[in-house]
């Protein structure tokens, strides 16, 4: 019989627990590129994860590498406060778009302003996973949830956030770019981004973020497959894929 | 030593960084915004971090950071700053943080006013947090104690990994007094290693979190930290007494930080009018010393509690006199310190209600 051939092995900085997250889901998929990228860059032994509040509240439980959970939307601000207490760590803050668009917005702002050195993973599913699927700032205008049952009017629920474009005006951010998940290759442009932003926190560049449209089928309602169609066709459109900011903050 | 003539929020950031404080974070507001000036000179000149931030909602979030990275660091806010800050103390109290955080209060509630004031004593004992929290709450009452309490703070905080609360007030911290600056503070900055996130080298992944989804999990740790707080209550009570040695004392006064010096002067002039008076100041809030006012209660002694609030640590006075005695109240408010001779005054009448 043929050997079936490991394309990928588990990165040396996730273990082997099996995630709680649901089928389709992008969270995993992002965990796993981190923990490669964490490989690759051989800092496994220096890095600190922040979980947010909201379905990647445990993402702890999957590294193996040091992780702080934070409050809803302060996960910029503990990143800082590490990263200001200890220079020497590489620091990711990992968020939710609720967490990151809503209530954290100050926090994201400023971190981003101030030219932080750490790194941000924004997963920008369009909805609050963990409280079951209410409106998030992200949501699309038409697109239901279950605080906007008849779909989000812009009227009365305001329009959706475009995070990227806007922490790209800010003079203080290094590197900004929107990425998704739905196809390898896809996969690999979110690697690549997510290796370029840690690459550049331990030149000492300043602020990165990586924002990476992604499929949470549970709350769309949508199978797993209708559901990366829907990133592809619907949430593309609205937040374009690319690179928003990649320019050194100061000259010298 | 060396003594210098200092503004007790001046006082309170040099005891602090002379503490090991290796970080400050904080957000202005009057009367406490000398301290993040003081430290925005003097954290650089020694190497440390000195961070202006968003807003007092990041401030405690930013302390959450460094304190789970393992190395001393601080707040300072006043009154509606602090309240913004609960549900991050919260957080460092769930997931076992040292850390220093101080209140320069000033009246409430609302905007209030930026007069000096005690009217957080319930907020800063009984917690504007969320869950079971307690801190240990230092009140200091001049600018010697500013400088002492910050110092003390951070070894304080991590014998029990957990934060540390001083409760002040404007006046303390606008007020200038002469301070004897005892040295820097020897500490082993390798202390925290074995839980901060200082990165996993060598050794498992930490990780700071205050989350317990199974019931029992989360129950079982808070009967560790009930644990704590019990060896807080044996362990850390202060306070201080000023002329209680008679048995046969007229009367007890209880007042803390700037209300406890009108009171030492008013016991001297009562003295001076022939009335066996005494004081009675609590200098840690909580644990709070409830046996050594029910010494007096036992005595049958009457109390009168003085503050510059509408009767907060009344309350805990009630609580440990357990009906016992007579206790009388007098309150002003914010801005508003009373005199000694108003002391004088509503003392004589709490001895007419027991027929003194
Ligand atoms: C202060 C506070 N407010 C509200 C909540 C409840 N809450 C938990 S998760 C969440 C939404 C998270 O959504 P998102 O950030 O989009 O992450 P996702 O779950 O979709 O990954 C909310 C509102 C909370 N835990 N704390
Ligand atoms: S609810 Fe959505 S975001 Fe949360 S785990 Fe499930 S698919 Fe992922």
């Amino acid at each position: 019989m043929e050997k079936k051939k490991l394309i990928r092995g588990r990165p040396d900085a996730l273990n082997d627990k099996i995630m709680h997250y649901c089928p389709g889901c992008g969270h995993g998929i992002v965990h796993r590129i981190v923990a490669e990228v964490v490989d690759e860059l051989g800092i496994k032994d220096r890095f600190v994860g922040i979980a947010p509040v909201g379905c990647s509240v445990f993402a702890y439980w999957y590294f193996n590498t040091d992780f702080h959970q934070a409050a809803h939307g302060r996960a910029p601000a503990v990143a800082s406060g590490i990263k200001r207490a200890r220079p020497e760590l590489i620091v990711m803050s990992y968020q939710g778009d609720g967490d990151l668009a809503a209530i954290g917005t100050a926090e994201i702002v400023h971190a981003a302003n101030r030219g932080e050195n750490i790194t941000v993973i924004f997963i920008n599913n369009a909805i609050y996973g963990m409280t079951g699927g209410q409106m998030a700032p992200t949501t699309l205008i038409g697109q239901k949830s279950t605080t906007t049952p008849l779909g989000r009017d812009p009227r009365k629920a305001g329009f959706p956030i475009k995070i990227s474009e806007m922490l790209a005006v800010l003079p203080g951010s290094r590197y900004i770019e929107r990425t998704t998940v739905t196809s390898p290759k896809e996969v690999n442009k979110t690697k690549k981004a997510i290796k370029k932003a840690f690459e550049l926190q331990m030149k000492g560049e300043g602020f990165t973020m990586v924002e990476v449209l992604s499929p949470c089928p549970t709350n769309w309602r949508l199978t797993p497959k209708d559901a990366l169609k829907f990133v592809e066709e619907k949430m593309v459109e609205y937040y374009p894929l690319g690179v928003f900011k990649d320019e050194p903050v100061f000259n010298d | 030593m060396e003594k210098v003539m200092m503004k007790g929020n001046e006082a309170l950031a040099e005891g602090a960084l002379r503490g090991g404080c290796q970080c400050y974070f904080g957000y202005p507001i009057t009367p406490q915004s000398e301290v993040a000036e003081y430290m925005s000179r003097r954290m650089p000149e020694l190497g440390r971090v000195f961070l202006q931030t968003e807003s007092e909602v990041a401030t405690i979030n930013y302390l959450y950071g460094a304190a789970g990275a393992g190395v001393r660091c601080m707040t300072t806010s006043s009154s509606p700053g602090i309240s913004l800050m609960q549900e991050g103390i919260s957080y460092l109290i769930g997931a076992e943080l040292p850390c220093l955080i101080a209140n320069v209060v000033r009246g409430g509630p609302g905007l209030g006013n930026i007069q000096p004031a005690q009217a957080d004593y319930w907020q800063a004992t009984k917690g504007g947090t969320h869950g079971d929290c307690r801190m240990i709450v230092l009140a200091p009452n001049s600018v010697q104690e500013m400088f002492d309490f910050a110092r003390d703070a951070f070894d304080l905080a991590e014998k029990y990994r957990n934060p540390v609360f001083i409760l002040a007030d404007g006046a303390l911290g606008q007020m200038m007094e002469p301070v004897e600056l005892k040295p820097f503070l020897e500490f082993d900055p390798h202390k925290n290693d074995s839980w901060a996130t200082t990165g996993a080298k060598n050794r498992e992944p930490h990780v700071i979190t205050s989350i317990h989804l199974e019931p029992e999990e989360m129950e079982e740790f808070n009967r560790h930290l009930q644990a704590k707080y019990l060896l807080m209550e044996k362990e850390e009570v202060r306070w201080e007494e000023y002329q209680t040695n008679e048995d046969d004392l007229d009367i007890l006064i209880v007042a803390y930080g700037i209300a406890s010096r009108v009171c030492r002067n008013a016991v001297d002039d009562l003295r001076a009018s022939g009335i066996k008076a005494g004081l009675l100041r609590p200098i840690t809030l909580w644990p709070f010393p409830k046996a050594e006012i029910r010494r007096f209660a036992d005595r049958k002694i009457p109390i009168l509690v003085v503050e510059l609030n509408m009767g907060q640590m009344l309350e805990d006075v009630l609580l440990a006199v357990e009906g016992k005695t007579l206790v009388d109240f007098y309150g002003r408010y914010a801005g508003i310190i009373p005199s000694a001779d108003e002391v004088v005054r509503k003392a004589f009448d709490t001895l007419k209600k027991v027929g003194k």
